[in-house]
């Protein structure tokens, strides 16, 4: 750094000492936070052999595809729980995310007689709750979703935070003015909300879509509640059915004979399966960030 | 009848937004409020029923308190309040102080694109759900292949059947909460940081401060209201648990059940494995209850000393 520079930016930094430290502990916390990933990979391309006399090793002696190629031809089960994962998350993100916008719309317009009432019908839902048994009963003998793939969609689907996030949004984001100008030209309310404020809330919307994706993709607890038939199992469900033992992805398993299964390599291809159910979801959280980080912060915010 | 006669008018005003909350209000009801009025099974013995729902809640025989005696007569009901709350304030306190720091640190160092990197890769635990959580814990304390155990050989240590050994967990639980939840916390303080008026870092530095009187004077002050409102929000949630954390990290061990039982865990054994439903759903009713009591109290005393910092 020259003396000579007086510009206000120089007064402003740390001192080297610190500017290391500071770097330091950022960097081998963020590495810390990356490292088990890039454990569990390495495992995953492990021989099996070589694992069961070191161990897990961040260096193993003999690599191997085997676990990933064994997953290929006897994947039925990760193909199955794989298409569960991508048709929830679809179908209850696109069913989320209108039932929240519509809402959270709606309860952000001045007009609305009942606004108040319909916010606080939901606001108060994040106060209090019935707790998980009269949930369970309700789903499963009123609603009779066991072992129904609505099981896994609609206990996620809704949820009053996301509400309050879209409100914010809706009610900053949205001029009055454009709604008023949509009443002039004549537009309905729907129409209004599709034509004018849908386009300007992408935004708000991708938020609460990728919070919602994530929501549905990373869920095993309903499964765990309701879910018994091995054809509905998503994927994170099916990795704790693997937790002790392969048996679950085996007997499911049509294209695979008895040979075959005492051959699998057990180890490795369990953290194989926990790479691919990850690996999307690591390789494309960057790009996705600061919708993210742009929802947390709305979040937490208040009206 | 000029009453009735115009809420209709109301509601024929009011049908397009009364159509939009429709959708999500049923949900509501089916998915929240429902499921409060079915907590009167905490004060019945619950006998299912082939006729449905509403005639397995009405044919159950009233029991009065019996299943809340039944529950606190147990040495449970203290161990589950007692771990929900004892991790739930070492979360707190330590989350706060860890994810501020780093926020703060992140807000300092002057590489932002480096800061950036960091920031992403401090972000990544948040987006992984608590079964992949579990296995990457799994890797390093499996009792045979894990590389905590590797490591005490290399130094003669025996190596120890973690998931059989309470001694530790409290530990873990902690760690591993961290690890979790610190990114994502520091990633919120530090859009707090970064939305700071930059003037007034420059006053300051005009009146000599230092970096630290800056950091104690300035960022610190302005980050109090955010640190406010996300403590409140998780005294609030003191009574709730993290399922996850404490059913998959310790991979539901039966010998952990002393340090790793909270009162989520138990409703779902309650509900799931030993089918006391009466005495689960009374845990829950414990639950909301004093969940509820603590998020007025401390919003009202938030709002006492300042209402902008308040909830609601």
């Amino acid at each position: 750094m020259s003396v000579g520079t007086t510009k206000g930016r120089d007064f402003h930094r740390l001192t080297p000492a610190w500017n290391i430290a500071f770097h330091s502990v950022a960097f081998i916390f963020a590495f810390l936070c990356v490292f088990p990933f890039l454990f569990v990979t390495i495992i995953s391309f492990t021989d099996e052999t070589t694992l069961a006399r070191n161990g897990y090793q961040l260096f193993p002696e003999k690599w191997s595809f085997e676990a990933y190629s064994y997953l290929f031809k006897a994947g039925d089960q990760l193909l199955r729980s794989y298409g569960v994962t991508i048709a929830v998350t679809i179908i209850g993100t696109i069913i989320g995310v209108a039932c929240t916008a519509l809402f959270a719309y709606a309860i952000s317009r001045h007009s609305f007689k009942y606004r108040n009432f319909f916010a606080f019908f939901a606001f108060f839902t994040m106060l209090f709750n019935g707790g998980l048994v009269p949930s369970y009963i309700v789903v499963t003998q009123l609603l009779g979703l066991k072992d129904s793939i609505w099981a896994l969609i609609l206990p996620l689907a809704v949820n009053a935070f996301y509400i309050m996030i879209l409100r914010t949004f809706f009610s900053t984001m949205v001029p009055d003015a454009i709604i008023e100008s949509g009443k002039i030209d004549g537009a309905g309310e729907f129409g209004i909300f599709f034509k004018l404020v849908l386009p300007l809330s992408l935004p708000g919307l991708a938020t609460i879509g990728l919070f919602s994706t994530l929501g549905y993709w990373n869920d095993w607890f309903n499964a765990l509640l309701y879910i018994n038939d091995p054809n509905l199992v998503p994927l994170q469900s099916m990795l704790m059915r693997i937790e002790n033992s392969m048996q679950f992805i085996m007997q499911n398993s049509q294209s695979i004979s008895a040979g075959v299964l005492q051959s699998m390599p057990q180890d490795t291809s369990r953290m194989a399966m926990v790479v691919l159910a990850t690996g999307p979801i690591v390789f494309a959280y960057p790009f996705f960030q600061r919708y993210f980080i742009q929802g947390l912060t709305v979040g937490a915010v208040k009206e | 009848m000029g009453a009735l006669g115009r809420f209709f008018k109301d509601i024929g005003k009011n049908k397009a937004m009364l159509a939009m909350v429709l959708p999500a209000t049923l949900w509501f009801i089916f998915f929240s409020y429902l499921p409060m009025a079915g907590m009167v099974v905490a004060f019945k013995e619950y006998r299912y029923s082939r006729d449905g729902f509403l005639a397995s809640i009405i044919e159950s025989k009233w029991v009065g308190l019996q299943n809340f005696k039944f529950l606190f007569s147990t040495n449970d009901a203290y161990i589950i309040t007692r771990n929900t709350v004892l991790y739930n304030i070492f979360f707190i306190v330590l989350g706060l102080v860890i994810a501020v720091a780093m926020a703060i640190m992140l807000a300092e160092i002057a590489n932002k694109r480096l800061a950036k990197v960091y920031q992403t890769g401090m972000f990544l635990p948040y987006f992984l759900s608590w079964v992949i959580v579990g296995y990457f814990v799994y890797s390093f304390l499996s009792m045979d292949k894990g590389v905590v155990n590797q490591i005490f050989g290399w130094f003669g240590i025996d190596p120890l059947n973690w998931y059989s050994n309470p001694t530790y967990w409290p530990i873990i639980i902690v760690v591993v909460f961290l690890w979790k939840s610190v990114g994502y916390n520091s990633v919120i303080y530090l859009a707090a940081i970064m939305g700071i008026d930059k003037s007034l870092y420059e006053a300051a530095m005009i009146d000599g401060a230092n970096k630290w009187q800056q950091i104690r004077n300035i960022t610190i002050p302005m980050l109090t209201p955010l640190i406010t409102i996300l403590t409140l929000l998780a005294i609030g949630k003191i009574f709730y648990a993290d399922f996850g954390l404490f059913y998959q990290v310790p991979r539901d061990s039966g010998t952990l059940y002393s340090v790793t039982n909270v009162i989520d865990t138990y409703v779902y054994r309650g509900l799931k494995s030993t089918g006391e439903i009466g005495m689960s759903t009374a845990a829950g009713l414990y639950q909301s209850l004093i969940g509820f009591i603590l998020v007025i109290t401390s919003n009202g005393i938030v709002r006492k000393f300042n209402k902008d910092n308040a909830l609601f």
